[in-house]
């Protein structure tokens, strides 16, 4: 099977589409919110992969070429951004505050829980940029001395989770105005839960995208402080 | 050739970011300096918006597919994260969660006050009057 699939370039960009929308059905059927058309999908994969014996290498070939249009998705969510920037002019207080509070929770937070898991310096570090976007997570935890791959699965976890649960998170806790929503989202979930935030409203979208290149950049300087306290 | 012109210019911007990303020393990913610079073409008005829009929100909406490469990407390190899965998803999940909770009361809590001051000074100028 595998030795087949490895010729094709296609395996991999239609394994994920397919996926994808099987995703879609289940979530459609079934409207509970564990059956995230994503979550969905990656199960689905990662079993076909395991069950026909098919190398992750020759799904990579394929669905490389998907992934490589994050960098542009990413330049585009300036637009919605864009849309609402008349709002985001009036509240920079609320907007810098509120992500700079939520980067120093997740810098203490996860310098707590790592002490109090004895973890060393490098498994400290590979955790610090979890919550910020994959493509700027990894150059911090490559350039820190982290683990890539882990620093990779600690973002999944947290954007999947970010996903699934933020609604329900935010009602816990009786969050209910859209812009604090957002930033919310954005801040702890980064891109895997502004695509959620983008289907709650334009504005949880717009303040979340936004959240993700400023808890990002903030990010970047606060690992260079913590990293040095394990 | 709508189409294409916007997305020339989505990719142009993408690749002078990744410019960016190899000459500048700081770990800042391409993505992050692609969507400063099409945020400031977009606030300065050298890139118009509907010169941008049907291409990007075509790509905002494909966002989660796109996603789903990178996560099946989890099963080529499953060993190393065998090692140390408990803390790493305890830690996950629970700084998540707070990061979410603190971001959003801060906020909130910002916005509710500068808006209760607002109606305060409101009311002060029209002599109380508004309320009763």
């Amino acid at each position: 099977m595998n030795e087949l699939l490895s010729q094709t370039v296609f395996f991999g960009i239609f394994i994920t589409l397919i996926s994808y929308q099987a995703g879609l059905w289940i979530k459609r059927r079934t409207k509970l919110a564990l059956a995230n058309p994503l979550l969905m999908a990656v199960i689905m994969i990662i079993l076909f992969l395991l069950i026909f014996n098919v190398d992750y290498e020759t799904y990579e070939k394929g669905a490389d070429y998907i992934s490589i249009f994050l960098t542009p998705a990413t330049v585009s969510l300036a637009v919605p951004l864009y849309r609402r920037i008349e709002l985001l002019r009036s509240y920079p207080k609320a907007i810098f505050a509120g992500i700079a509070a939520g980067v120093l929770t997740a810098m203490v937070s996860i310098f707590v829980m790592s002490l109090a898991f004895g973890l060393n310096h490098q498994e400290y570090v590979t955790l610090l940029p979890k919550s910020i976007t994959t493509a700027i997570a990894l150059g911090v935890s490559e350039k820190m001395g982290g683990i890539i791959g882990i620093t990779v699965v600690a973002v999944s976890i947290t954007g999947i989770l970010g996903n699934i649960a933020a609604e329900t998170i935010l009602k816990i806790f009786k969050i209910d105005e859209p812009i604090a929503k957002g930033l919310a989202i954005g801040t702890g979930a980064h891109a895997l839960g502004t695509s959620r935030a983008m289907e709650i409203g334009e504005i949880e979208g717009a303040m979340s995208s936004l959240s993700i290149v400023v808890a990002g950049i903030m990010t970047v300087i606060a690992v260079s402080v913590f990293a040095l306290f394990i | 050739m709508k189409y294409i012109k916007q997305a020339a210019i989505i990719f142009t911007v993408s690749f002078i970011a990744e410019l960016m990303e190899q000459l500048i020393p700081i770990p800042v990913a391409a993505s992050i300096y692609g969507l400063a610079l099409m945020l400031i073409g977009l606030v300065t008005k050298i890139i118009p918006l509907e010169k941008v829009e049907a291409v990007a929100d075509f790509m905002v909406e494909i966002m989660p597919v796109l996603f789903i490469p990178p996560t099946v990407s989890i099963m080529a390190s499953v060993d190393a994260i065998r090692e140390m899965l408990i803390p790493l998803v305890i830690i996950s999940v629970v700084s998540t969660i707070l990061i979410m909770a603190v971001t959003g009361r801060v906020s909130q809590h910002i916005i509710r006050g500068d808006r209760a001051k607002a109606d305060r000074s409101e009311s002060a100028v029209t002599g109380g009057h508004a309320d009763e």
